[in-house]
């Protein structure tokens, strides 16, 4: 499989999630796990362009497809993906742990709403639980990241900009 | 919080699908696995096999057939949810589609699976069985149609076989009013009460072990809901009532 734009070696056997493969395989650390049973959205990537729960699928299933975690959003030393500056400018984060799955969900949202609404703001968050900011902030990070993004689709074409 | 060992089978063929579901002992069909795989990752499934669907091709296709839509078993509730076709067939199957948990869920579950794994609080049952819709399941020995009022057996369980598998599902046209409405504590939560609206039929979900089809007059007539921590048997009546009487006035 590739991830973010490298391809890699596949898991050691069917059991590993795919949670699992990228944090402990590959130090993809960027993507935490909460739940692990698709409740609370920590371990949300992009599954060829397309946020899903990374601890809802064996690692083997993502043979042949891209996925994208945190760290391929954005290169080390270069400018933040717009989602991230928009959550960094609205201080959309408190302790920080829900932040990857809410930023790589938001990435999805935009891609299919460039412009949401209130409500499609809300139910586009809704799949992420975060215990700290009451969300007020993260709803203004959402707003902010469309406003930030230079066209349609941005998020998930600069996501596959990797491969 | 890790799944129970299993061997695990990626056939790329609905034949070679067909037949493992056929030779092996204790094997589960994995689609979207967005039931699935939490049900593994809590121990409460513990298949010694594992036949992952995804891997086979042209299953993911939505289509009229029959004046209705066909959903084939891959694909995505996402898929259908944005689908033009669907809206202009069926609008009452993409209404339905936009109350499954989360977009991000959606992006990888499947309307199929949904069917199969037949969870009485889920809404796309309901809505099959309100519809008068049907499934198409296959095994080595022959195709079938199953009915939806002969689909859902139980608490998870439907009728079919351990070596057949649900291949599509077809939905009806709706050109009569329709309205799916249902009550949970969060949004995407699985409803504590729901009901679906079909021209004169209604279907509920969430009060039986299976969804069941109703009297508009009197809905709650003979059912016993359970209870639990997030509500009591009479608040689901109450919910029955209340939501009926709101799908019918709109």
């Amino acid at each position: 499989m590739k991830v973010n734009g490298v391809e890699h070696a596949s898991a050691r056997g069917p059991r590993r999630l795919l949670s699992d493969h990228l944090r402990h395989d590959l130090g993809l650390t960027g993507t935490h796990v909460g739940c692990e049973h698709g409740v609370c959205g920590c371990c949300t990537v992009l599954l060829d362009g397309a946020p899903v729960r990374s601890c809802l699928m064996l690692a083997v299933q993502a043979e042949g497809h891209n996925i994208t975690t945190i760290e391929g959003l954005t290169r080390d030393g270069q400018a933040l993906h717009p989602v991230q500056q928009a959550f960094h400018e609205c201080h959309g984060l408190q302790c920080g742990f829900c932040t990857p799955g809410f930023v790589m969900s938001v990435v999805g949202l935009l891609a299919q709403h460039p412009n949401p609404t209130a409500q499609q703001i809300e139910e586009g968050i809704a799949g992420n639980l975060c215990r700290c900011t009451g969300y007020a902030s993260i709803r203004r990070a959402v707003k902010r990241a469309a406003e930030l993004s230079p066209s349609p689709r941005s998020g998930e074409r600069r996501a596959e900009g990797e491969t | 919080m890790k799944p129970p060992p299993f061997e695990y089978h990626a056939p790329t063929t609905v034949d070679d699908a067909c037949t493992l579901l056929g030779s092996l002992e204790d094997a589960k069909v994995l689609a979207g696995g967005q039931s699935l795989i939490p049900l593994l990752n809590f121990r409460l499934a513990r298949p010694q096999h594992l036949v992952d669907i995804n891997r086979v091709a042209n299953l993911d296709r939505i289509y009229e057939r029959d004046g209705g839509v066909a959903v084939q078993a891959l694909a995505r509730q996402a898929a259908v949810e944005d689908s033009e076709m669907v809206a202009r067939v069926c609008p009452l199957l993409s209404a339905a589609t936009r109350l499954v948990a989360h977009r991000v869920i959606r992006n990888r579950g499947t309307v199929c699976g949904s069917l199969a794994h037949a969870d009485a609080a889920s809404e796309l049952p309901a809505v099959l069985l309100a519809l008068g819709g049907a499934v198409v399941v296959r095994s080595s020995r022959g195709e079938r149609t199953i009915p939806a009022g002969e689909l859902f057996a139980g608490v998870f369980e439907t009728t079919l076989a351990p070596d057949e598998l649900m291949v599509e599902a077809w939905f009806p046209a709706i050109r009569e009013s329709f309205s799916i409405l249902e009550e949970s504590r969060r949004h995407g939560d699985f409803a504590l009460a729901g009901v679906v609206r079909a021209g004169a039929k209604l279907a509920l979900f969430g009060v039986a072990p299976t969804p069941v089809l109703a009297d508009p007059r009197d809905p709650a007539r003979g059912l016993l809901p359970s209870g639990d921590l997030e509500a009591t048997p009479e608040f689901r009546m109450h919910l029955v009532r209340v939501l009926t009487e709101r799908a019918f006035a709109a």
